[in-house]
């Protein structure tokens, strides 16, 4: 049962969440107005892929350096996981856009980079599909594993702070730390960032849980 | 040191052989984009200064950058794997990419300027601060180069490599191109030198760290 703390946690905290999203009380923005409720599922949600996704590459390497079949295993979940949580960002966001932007898919270089990063996890997924050898597909799939994190993290961080984006933080915008949040949001935000990240592991964990005992069917 | 660079060298110098060998392979290449660029000429149907800069711009990033995965994609499927496996046994893996991306590089020169050329010269030429547009090339064709050696390594070893080659390019390379496309702009519309630093600085910065995985993770991928 010790063991299992941080899955009560994850239940308790995402409880919390919801209720606060739901019935809390939130600053009044203009423009915002309700809708800045969604700060509490849309921004935890890519903190959370972005962690997944790091532990996916972080698993990566683990397997080139030792070789051990079963960082291969939690490495794709991770990277499945972490497309998962991508597309929930991206339902939660254009939910979001199309009220206070207008438009559910506004060209904005945040809204397409993580559109190239989904595709590039998805090209790792065809590119896992396409081997036959277990040894080869882990190993040459790790490898295109940490290339792809490498060029994520500009593509993340660093090229829609050079262009004008509509997000707070970017392009001449206030960020959400200056101006728009209180320590309400902060009380329900940062909670929600912890708690959807451990629903994430969570989620991962059963999946490398079941891979394990179908390869173990299996042999 | 001296010794490696020697070697890589040699490697360079069998790479341009091979290349020279098999001449049909490169001169594929030089008349797809060269084809490609006259393609895109009929298919606008526009005369000389009809394009607006943007789509000029645009249009043309997009044919190096079908060049650049199509030329890059043979760099490892070329040879045979027992060859290959030869190699490895008289050089280090080190110096095996960085040989074969420096050759890429090169290779990514002679046709970014073939094509630059043949594309100014049908559909005219609007760019404002020409040195400035040269250097962009320049930075593109080692930011293609460097991030696509890896990729076309990892996909000669896959069933399907060119299909393969092309979904993993293109979300890896779009960065760097969107990077790539806002110099390009600048420099045709001839803005002042200064708005475009921060942007070489990007690419430098993506090319270093595509080198150096590349670097890192290429031993990785030879031995299976």
């Amino acid at each position: 049962m010790n063991k299992n703390w941080w899955k009560a946690l994850a239940v308790l905290i995402l409880t919390y969440v919801i209720l606060q999203g739901m019935l809390g009380v939130v600053p009044r923005q203009p423009i915002l107005n309700e809708s800045i409720r969604n700060v509490y599922f849309h921004v935890p949600l890519w903190f959370g892929m972005i962690t997944l996704l790091l532990t996916s590459a972080i698993y990566s390497i683990r397997y080139l350096r030792n070789g051990r079949f079963d960082d291969d295993v939690v490495a794709v979940e991770f990277a499945n996981t972490g497309i998962l949580f991508g597309i929930l960002g991206c339902a939660t966001g254009s939910i979001w856009a199309n009220f206070t932007w207008g438009e559910p898919w506004p060209n904005d270089p945040k809204l397409n980079s993580v559109a190239i990063a989904m595709l590039m996890y998805m090209a790792y997924m065809i590119l896992r599909g396409s081997f036959d050898d277990e040894q080869r597909r882990a190993r040459i799939s790790a490898v295109y594993n940490i290339f792809a994190f490498a060029v994520f993290i500009p593509l993340i961080f660093i090229v829609p702070r050079l262009t004008d984006s509509l997000h707070p933080g970017n392009g001449g915008n206030p960020a959400f730390g200056k101006y728009d949040m209180d320590n309400r949001l902060r009380m329900v935000f940062y909670p929600a960032i912890i708690g959807f990240t451990l629903l994430g592991v969570w989620i991962t964990q059963l999946r490398v849980r079941y891979r394990r005992i179908k390869a173990a069917l299996d042999e | 040191m001296v010794e490696s660079v020697r070697q890589m060298g040699a490697l360079m110098r069998k790479e341009f052989l091979l290349e020279w060998r098999q001449r049909y392979a490169l001169n594929g290449m030089l008349l797809y984009i060269v084809s490609a660029v006259f393609v895109c000429y009929l298919s606008f149907n526009a005369r000389r200064g009809q394009l607006t800069p943007i789509v000029w711009n645009t249009l043309f990033w997009i044919i190096l950058l079908f060049t650049a995965i199509n030329a890059i994609a043979k760099s490892f499927v070329q040879e045979r794997a027992s060859r290959q496996l030869y190699y490895y046994t008289l050089a280090s893996p080190q110096q095996i990419i960085l040989s074969k991306i420096l050759y890429n590089t090169l290779l990514m020169l002679v046709l970014a300027f073939l094509g630059f050329g043949v594309y100014a010269f049908v559909l005219g030429n609007p760019v404002g601060d020409m040195p400035l547009y040269l250097l962009t090339l320049v930075l593109g064709a080692i930011g293609f180069a460097s991030s696509l050696t890896l990729v076309s390594g990892i996909a000669s070893k896959a069933e399907n490599p060119a299909t393969l080659m092309a979904v993993m390019s293109f979300p890896i390379i779009l960065p760097l191109l969107l990077t790539l496309l806002k110099i390009a702009k600048n420099a045709l519309d001839g803005l002042d030198r200064s708005v475009s630093w921060s942007e070489i600085g990007t690419v430098l910065a993506i090319d270093a760290i595509v080198l150096t995985v590349s670097w890192l993770l290429f031993p990785f991928l030879w031995r299976s």
